[in-house]
Order: structure tokens, then sequence, then C-alpha cells
């Protein structure tokens, strides 16, 4: 379970949030004006990172407010909690060289055969 | 056999307890694997697959073959390891996967047919043909079975606990315990946390001659430094608490067993606590487990593991044989051999596959005149029940010396445990030298320390643990070292053998079992590697090696030698498969904690509901909400009970207990904007004390929520949500101004609970609010439909509403929750006159249907648009943008074949169909093309036939098409009505 530290409250256990999935995706100002892909595009399309994500969070059984997060989706790292409407930080992440980002070993990424 | 004055024990209390039927002794303190074996106690059961005998081979959690049932009736469970039970006074347990008996088992007969259940014997014989399936499981299931699960409610309590440290050490052996030394002497809030009932790990099997750190035995050792612990008051210790899951950021969990000394008499107490931690620094000083040997039959009762053997002797004073061999590939078993030799108890012989034993213990051992087998193996080994003779030959020679024993002392090295650490993503690497895995790189803010770090002799553990902890505790003041520096003497180890397959030649034709408890054999991984497998997580898959419910613990490593050898790879090429928690089995009791039958979910009640239990409702679950389902009268059933329900209410007077619909206070300079973004219609333009019905849409053009919003004041609205949306459409709308539209000054406050709601429905429902507000005019010219006004009553202030969802003259009043059943009281008493009839909200759903309302989430799934549900007329055209507008002119949406709300009506009027029947055209052969569904159906007693609202293709196009709803007996004709089927003209809702 993550550790959050809410911008408002501190540090808190996981389980007072939930997720509002990938931030900064801003509603568009001229919808009438978008095409039916461009609508969807804004609906329904989210990249899914595995890696440096930035995520909205919301201190749901707790002050209720939102704000962003950057977490690596592959090691659940929390590097950075900043509020709604700021600029996201620029963060260098150490990207997952296996699969899912778990150890080389104990991974069970490996052949008995030779390469 | 039992010795006397046993560390372990208090043998002044004897404790009595029945296995298999039979009635034994034995001392507080032991576990029920200590007890058994003291009372010669060895076959515990039979083996997974092949029925055959085992016994008890270690003493700890890694136990792969006594696993018993424990006790009977609600108390039972199943697959409890015995070498972690610990003994009370009328314990019951009984051998498992055994039948008619363990000593006379129907299923070994697998056991002589073994050439026949290979690695994926199952997968290959019993699932084709696919549909036979079926029939195996039963045969399977009872065949292969474990347990058996309890069939009446655990009466034990569990419960959950939170707790937050500096410094979490987990496991009280030699490292542990001096860490807990070290940290406590810094002022830190310490957690200690011991699997087993008592501290000291390895120093419950120590010798207490040998071994001595600072000039004490180690047992003495361990009660100074408890002493210190218990004195401090910034340490806690818990025992017999298994740490089973290492999570993000330092968060773990432990399961801990209270009082299990007391067994299942504490039935009212609790009997298991979760342990839920979160410490700032991780210390993992969880020790390592002992490997078995491959070889030959190397699984009859009486093999067992060394150093376990050793704990029972020294620990228990249990003496597990007479003649006793010992077979090894490194120096540790060698101590056992001393052990033995304390209690003048002698050992026939040590066979050790290395050819030059040159380090210190195992000199000792010779010069004490035991009998030293080196280059050798044993290569098989007979006896039924247990073990009987040993067969040792040279390495590569054949001649065989036949030995008689009655116990196999084994030992293939040490694994460590880096289950915890490898939970909490550690990096892990390859120790060449004794085949070990130990931690390389920790992931999260802990050490490992000990022998779960790789470290095995004395010296070293004390040496290392003194200066990583300092400077693990202390990383930001190098140089200094707190606690007192605790050393012992300098032995010289020997260099482990590596022995994966012993008589590798003769795998074919041999038992050489890997994993105990799943039956896996060096043969079934050789059969998995030519068959193909190649991933290690396939291999373990396949031949199911690890896979019980002792996860390997003995078996993992093993199986990586193994595979090896048989390939040529190098294990660190191999890698591991991936160690899941939990470390050991954790109750699904546990688990649960107090969150079971009513604490399962939070239980909503109105503050009327004392009246409607009073007054023998039924209750319905509306989201958490208990609501009011009908009220039947003596005999009445559902149907009847209804229908009067929805005919008083037309014919006279309905009070509905309204109170669950959600209820949004806004208040704010841009309410009526906020409105605008967020509804369908438009807002800014409702007078002050006016209603009007919203639907709220998502961005996608579906609806989501409806309900009705009034305007008390210039900038002051409240908002009714559907009952169980109230949460998420508060959710949503602070999203929306939180994240979008900051500029917009609203502010949202949840009144649900603040407010009880009373709905009095149908053509006297003015009688009512007349008597009860005789001062005010109810007339439709001052008091119209949709509008507002606020009274007094009693001078408590009521918010009443006229506004209408079954169709006929309503008046909804809300008060202060504290104050509603007085109200809903005084209703009933004044209604009398006019047959008051309280309603439940299946009428509620008569009633709204007759009148072709719609219910979200009935009417609607997710898909359906306000067009779909000939709503244009609430669809603003004049709006730029509205939640959803956008969505609403997508290509898909405005299509004309779209599902839409429609009547329905049987031309048998006595029908009522099922809800979620489909509807077609024509009939024909399967599968039909559907054109829609029902979405609501009733029996309306106002106009004595059946009514159904549905979603059909084209469907306000089509009213007085014929359509079919097929059913397993027969096709029912329906017709395509109007969905408004009571008061099409609303002469009644305006009366």
């Amino acid at each position: 379970m993550l550790l959050i530290n809410c911008p408002y409250c501190g540090e808190r256990e996981q389980e007072e949030f939930t997720c509002g999935g990938e931030a900064h995706i801003e509603r568009p100002q001229n919808p009438p004006d978008l095409t039916d892909d461009q609508w969807a595009d804004y609906l329904f399309l989210r990249q899914n990172i595995k890696g440096l994500q930035y995520e909205r969070w919301n201190h749901a059984f707790g002050c209720r407010q939102w704000f962003n997060v950057a977490r690596n989706t592959a090691t659940d790292e929390i590097l950075a909690v900043y509020n709604m409407g700021e600029k996201p930080p620029q963060l260098e992440s150490n990207d997952p060289l296996t699969p899912c980002g778990e150890p080389p070993i104990g991974s069970g990424n490996f052949s008995t055969s030779k390469k | 056999m039992r010795l006397q004055n046993n560390k372990n024990l208090n043998q002044t209390k004897r404790i009595g307890f029945i296995f298999d039927g039979k009635k034994y002794y034995g001392y507080e303190g032991d576990t029920l694997a200590s007890a058994l074996l003291s009372n010669n106690v060895h076959l515990l059961g039979r083996s997974f697959k092949y029925h055959r005998p085992r016994g008890i081979i270690s003493a700890g959690c890694e136990e792969p073959n006594g696993i018993v049932q424990l006790e009977l009736n609600e108390f039972t469970e199943p697959n409890r390891r015995a070498t972690e039970i610990i003994l009370y006074e009328g314990l019951i347990a009984k051998s498992q996967n055994r039948w008619p008996s363990v000593k006379y088992d129907v299923g070994a007969i697998n056991d002589l047919l073994a050439p026949f259940f290979p690695a994926g014997f199952y997968y290959k014989t019993f699932m084709w043909p696919p549909k036979f399936w079926k029939t195996y499981e039963h045969f399977i299931r009872r065949a292969a079975g474990l347990g058996d699960s309890p069939k009446k409610d655990d009466p034990h309590k569990y419960e959950h606990y939170h707790y937050h440290c500096d410094t979490l050490i987990v496991g009280s052996g030699v490292s542990g315990l001096y860490a807990a030394k070290i940290a406590a002497s810094k002022n830190l809030k310490v957690l200690l946390v011991e699997q087993e009932a008592q501290t000291g790990g390895a120093i419950l099997s120590s010798n207490k001659h040998e071994n001595k750190i600072n000039g004490k035995n180690q047992t003495e050792w361990k009660h100074q430094i408890l002493d210190e612990l218990k004195k401090a008051k910034n340490v806690k210790i818990i025992t017999s608490t298994t740490l089973f899951a290492y999570m993000h950021y330092n968060y773990l969990l432990a399961i801990q067993d209270l009082q299990p000394s007391k067994g299942k008499d504490k039935k009212n107490s609790i009997r298991q606590v979760i342990w839920k931690i979160r410490a700032k620094k991780v210390i993992l000083a969880t020790g390592s487990i002992e490997r078995p040997l491959t070889f030959n039959n190397n699984d009859r009762p009486g093999i067992m593991l060394a150093n376990s053997v050793s704990k029972y002797l020294n620990g228990y004073g249990v003496k597990l044989g007479k003649d006793i061999v010992i077979f090894t590939n490194n120096d540790s078993a060698y101590q056992t051999a001393i052990d033995f030799h304390h209690h003048n108890i002698n050992i026939a012989a040590v066979v050790d596959v290395r050819n030059n034993i040159e380090s210190d213990i195992p000199l000792k051992v010779r010069n004490l005149g035991i009998k030293i087998y080196s280059g050798s193996i044993i290569s098989n080994t007979t006896g039924r029940r247990k073990i009987k003779t040993v067969h040792i030959k040279k390495i590569n020679e054949n001649n065989v010396k036949v030995l008689n024993c009655d116990l196999l002392c084994m030992s293939g090295g040490w694994s460590p445990t880096v289950h915890l650490f490898t939970q909490s993503r550690g990096k892990l690497k390859f120790r060449d030298e004794d085949s070990c895995f130990i931690p390389h790189q920790a992931h999260q803010n802990s050490l490992s320390i000990g022998s779960c770090n790789g470290v095995f002799d004395l010296k070293n553990i004390l040496k290392e643990t003194y200066s990583t902890v300092n400077f693990f505790l202390n990383a930001d003041k190098k140089d200094s070292l707190d606690g007192k520096v605790f050393e012992s003497e300098t032995i010289k180890i020997g260099k482990q053998e590596n022995a994966w397959l012993i008589n590798k030649k003769n795998i074919g034709k041999s038992k050489m079992f890997v994993d105990f408890q799943n039956d896996v054999t060096a043969k079934d991984i050789k059969i998995a590697l030519s068959e193909g497998f190649q991933s290690i997580e396939h291999v373990k898959r396949y031949t199911t090696n690890g896979m019980a419910t002792d996860q390997g613990k003995t078996s993992n490593v093993n199986a990586l030698g193994i595979i090896s050898e048989l390939t040529g790879q190098d294990i660190s090429d191999l890698g591991t498969t991936t160690f899941r928690l939990p470390y050991t089995p954790v109750t699904f009791g546990a688990m649960a904690g107090r969150f079971v039958k009513e604490f399962f979910d939070i239980e909503r009640t109105t503050s009327i509901h004392s009246w409607h239990v009073r007054n023998n409702a039924l209750f319905e679950d509306v989201g958490q909400w208990k609501r009011p389902w009908y009220y039947p009268k003596k005999n009445e059933t559902m149907d009847e009970a209804v229908s009067r329900e929805v005919k008083a209410t037309r014919d006279s007077l309905g009070i509905l207990d309204a109170s669950t619909l959600g209820k949004i206070d806004l208040k704010g300079r841009d309410v009526s904007e906020f409105l605008n973004r967020v509804y369908t219609n438009a807002w800014s333009k409702l007078a002050i004390g006016k209603c009007r019905y919203g639907v709220m849409l998502g961005d996608d053009g579906m609806v989501v929520d409806d309900g009705v919003t009034t305007r008390l004041g210039e900038h002051h609205y409240v908002m009714t949500t559907t009952t169980g949306n109230a949460a998420s459409v508060m959710s949503k709308l602070e999203d929306w101004l939180q994240t979008e539209w900051p500029e917009l000054e609203v502010y949202l406050t949840s009144v649900t609970e603040q407010f009880g709601t009373i709905s009095l429905n149908g053509p006297n429902s003015r009688k009512i609010v007349e008597s009860l507000f005789p001062d005010q005019n109810f007339s439709s010219e001052s008091f119209p439909h949709m509008s507002y006004k606020e009274f007094e009553i009693d001078n408590v202030p009521c918010r009443v509403m006229r506004i209408s969802f079954t169709g006929e003259i309503c008046y909804e009043i809300n008060i202060l929750g504290s104050y509603a059943l007085s109200l809903w009281n005084k209703c009933m008493d004044i209604g009398k006159n006019f047959n008051i009839t309280p309603y439940g909200t299946e009428a509620m759903h008569v009633l709204r249907a007759e009148k072709g309302y719609i219910i979200v989430g009935q009417e609607t799934d997710g898909s359906v648009t306000p067009v779909d549900l000939d709503m244009n007329w609430i669809v603003s055209k004049k709006k730029y943008d509205f939640v959803g507008k956008r969505a609403l002119l997508r290509s898909d949406t405005v299509k004309e074949d779209r599902k839409q709300l429609v009547g329905i009506l049987t031309v048998d009027p006595s029908i009522v169909l099922e809800e979620g029947s489909q509807l077609v055209e024509v009939e024909t052969s399967l599968p039909m093309p559907m054109v829609g569904h029902i979405t609501s159906s009733y029996y309306s007693p106002n106009l004595g036939r059946s009514i159904a609202l549905a979603l059909v293709k084209s469907g306000t196009k089509k009213k007085g098409a014929k359509l079919i709803v097929p059913t397993v007996n027969k096709s029912i004709e329906v017709e395509i009505a109007n969905p408004v089927f009571v008061d099409p003209g609303n002469e009644r809702l305006l009366a």
C-alpha cells in the first residue's frame, strides 16, 4: 500500500485516496468545433505508461481535495506531489528493464536453455 | 522418548491431546510435532499424489509433510502444520489425505502406479475431451484431497491492528535480538516480531556447551538481552506472529496468534490479529531454511532435516532415534552429531559427499570416534512406515554397504529466507560457493542481517550485525557505534559441495522427491525439461514444484539445482521463481477481521426506520440503505400488498419515506452557471422558490443521474440525486469544480443525512398539508406543481416541495432528521380519515412506471442518452456547452435506429413479462435478431393489467407495432405503446 503525501493533510495511507487516472487532460474549451475523433481522444485515450506517469489523486476519505502525483507505475515510487493547475515537474525516472519492472532475479524472466 | 530439563518446555505441566483418535501426552511449550515425536509417532499422513507414508521432516514453518486437520466442527481448520501448532490441553488433530486410515491407505496403490503419474499427467489425461472434465473432477478432487474446510460459522473473533514504528525487526534470533538491543539504545520505537511462540530463532536449537557468546551459552545470552529489552519502554516484542507480506513504502502485514496455548477454548476472545505495520526502517533477520538432499526414497518417515533434529533434541528433549545416520554435503550437519554425543547417544555414521573434510567441526566429530564415510552417498533407503536401512556407497563405486538405522538426518545446505526481501522488490544475487540466493540491493529502506543475508557462522553474524545495524540506524552519524560488542570464537568452516542429484544415472527408475508436499520428483522435472518447458516459471507450473501450501520453502532451490545440473545452465542464469505473499498461509477469518456479517458493509437507515420495523416492513437494500420494500398485512402476499399500496395511493393517499434520496446543498456566486454546465437543461432563469427536474450526463453523453433541484435563494440551491448515486454525483461535482472550473465559486455540502424526507402522494395529500400548516394556502394557484415554500411546524422549519414521482399531487416535506419520525407519526394520525397507506419501494416503482417515469440504472445502463429516453425536451439547444453535449452529436448517438424508450403491453393482459426479456420482430432459428429488451415490468392494479417499459430499436417511431418475447415454453405477443400509461394529460398531477 502506497504512502501518499497529501499536500493538504500530509502522509496518509493509500486506502484514504482514490486515483483519477492520467493527469493534465484538459476538457476542451470548444467542444462543438471538435471532430468525433478528437472528442473520443479526450474522452477515452490514455497513455497507460509503464514508468513515469502523471496522475490525479483525490483524498476522498480525508480532505476531499484533488491533486497531482508523479508516480513510476512500474516500481510504484512516488516522485512528486503537486497541486492542481500546476505544470508537471520535469523528473528523471528509472525506466523498468524487465517486462513488469520486477527485479531480474526472482522474476522468472529466465530460460533454462542457453541464449 | 524424552530427556529431562529442556529449555523450551515446562516439564512440570503435562498436557493431554488426541491424534487420530488416540490419547497422548506432551508438556507445556511443546508443538504438536514435538509432542507427537516424543510419543514416537512419526507417520503423520499420506503424500499428495502417491499416498506414500510421510512423517515430520522439520521443526518450523517450512514443514511440507506434517500437515493435520486441527479440531472438529466449527473449530476445524485444515492444512495446519504440526510444527507450528502450540500444544494445549484437549487438542484434537487428525491426519489428512488418507482413507480409511493413515496406516492402511487405499490410495497407496498410486505409488505402485507411479510410472503412470508423471509430470503433467492431469493436463494430459483428464482435459480431453473437454466436457468430460466434470466427470473427472469429482474423483480427482477427492483423491487429491487436502483437508476439509469447516461447514459451520467460525465462532472466533479476528482483529486488525495498525502500528507505526521507527524500526521493525523481523526475527528474534541472535542477529534480530542484537539489532533490537542496538536500536533500543538509540531511543527508537522498536517492534520485534517473532514467528514462533518463543524468541530465539536458532538459539532454540543450540547446544549449551558450544558456540558461546562472550563466554555465555546462547540461552543465557538470550535471556540477558530479553531482560534489557523488556525493561526498555521503547521496545515491543510480539511472538507467535508471522510477518507474511512486505509491501510498498515499508508497509508490512503480520498475523499474530493470540494465546495459541489456549486453543479453541478462547471462544469469545480474539483469536488472531493482523498487524498492519508502517515502519520507517525495516531490519530483516529472518534466518535460513535447511535444504533436504535429493536421493532415492528420501521421503520415508524418520528422514529429517539435521538441524531440526537438533532443535527437537536440544530444545524439546526429544530423542528421535538410537541408530542414527547423518547424510550431508556441508559442515552444519556435523553439529547434530555433536549434539547427540552430548546426550550420550551414538551416531552410527556420517555420510558426506565431500572427499576432503578438514574443517573444525567434522574434525571434532572424527575425534569423538564417529565413523565418517567421506566421498560417499546414500543411494537408497528401505522401511515402509519408518526408515529401517540406508544403502551407503562411494560415489564412483558399486559396493553398497547396508546399515540399519531408525533416524536419518540430512542436510543439503542452507537457503537464506529472502522471501520478504524479494517481496519488497529487493534484488538478489547468487553466491556460487554455497549455492545461495542472497540479498544484493534493497529497494526500500531495509537491511538484511544474519543468515537471511547469507552469513552463517556466529562470529561473523555478531560482527556484521554490530557494524551494519549501527550504520543503518545512524546513516547520518557514521562514527557512532552504540551497543555492547558481542563476540564468539573463530571456527573454521569447510566448503559446501553441491549435490543436487544423488546418483543422477538412476533418475528414471528412482523416487527422488524434491517437493514433498506436492509429490514432485526429480524425474518429473526432467520430463518437463525434455517436453520443452524452458522458463523456470513454466517448469514450476507444469510439475507443480513449489506450488503447495508450503510454497516450496524446502524445494525451490533444490529444483533450480536439479535443472541446472540437467541443462548445464548456471543457477544464476536460471533465476528463481517469484516469492509471492503471503509467506505462510493466512486464515480468511483474519483477513476479514471484524468486517463480517452486519459489519461487512455500512448499513444506513433513515430516522423513520424504527417505525418501518414496528410496522412489519420488509426491507430492500438500495446502495447501503435499508429501504422499506412493502408493508404486508397479516397473510398478504407481496403482490397483494404492493397492489393495495399502489391502489390506495392513486385513490386517496400514500406516504413514502424518501429520506434516502441524495441531497446536495449548493451555495455561491456561480451556482446557476455550474448547474448549466452539469445538467442538460437551462437553470439561469429558474425563479427562486421553483423546482426543476434535471438529467445529468457523462461527457460520453450517457445518462448518469437525475433528480429535482430547487432554487432556495439567489445563490442557493438544493439538488436531489438518486439514492444509489448520491456519493458518486457529489464526487464528480467536486472533481469538475476543483480541476476543470476552479474559477467558479460554488460550495457543495452533502445534506442527505441532515434531512428526513416525507413524501405525501395522492388526491388527498393536500388535505394533510392543509391540516399540518393551517395558515397556508395549498391551492394550485398559490402553490403550483414544481414549486417550493418554507414553513414552520411547532417552530421547526420545514422545506415543502410540490413535486411528484407518482403522477399524483405530491408534497415532499423535508425536516431536520431528528424531527422526521414525529412528523411522520403526525401525518399517519391525520391521514387516518383518508386511508393513509405507507408504501415501499416496490409500489413506488409500479406507480412511477404507470406514469412512464424512468429510473436511472433501470431504464438506463450507461449506454442510453436522454434522446433515447424520448426526453429531447430536457436537452438545451441554446447552451454552447454542457457536460455530455458534444457526445450527443456523435454519428453514433444521432443514429435513428438506436434503442429508444417505449411502453410495452402484452396482448394477454394477465402476463407480466420478466425484466430483461429480449424482444424480437420475428422468430427465426437461433440466434434470433434481437431488437430490444424489457427494462421494467409490473402488474398495474390501477389499469387491471400488466405494463412494461422497454428499450427498442427505433421504438419511438414504431408505436402500435407487434413484437414477440420468446421464452423457453412459449412466445408472448406484445405491442409497442406510449410509455405513459396513466394520466397522459397530467390532469391528476396538476389538479
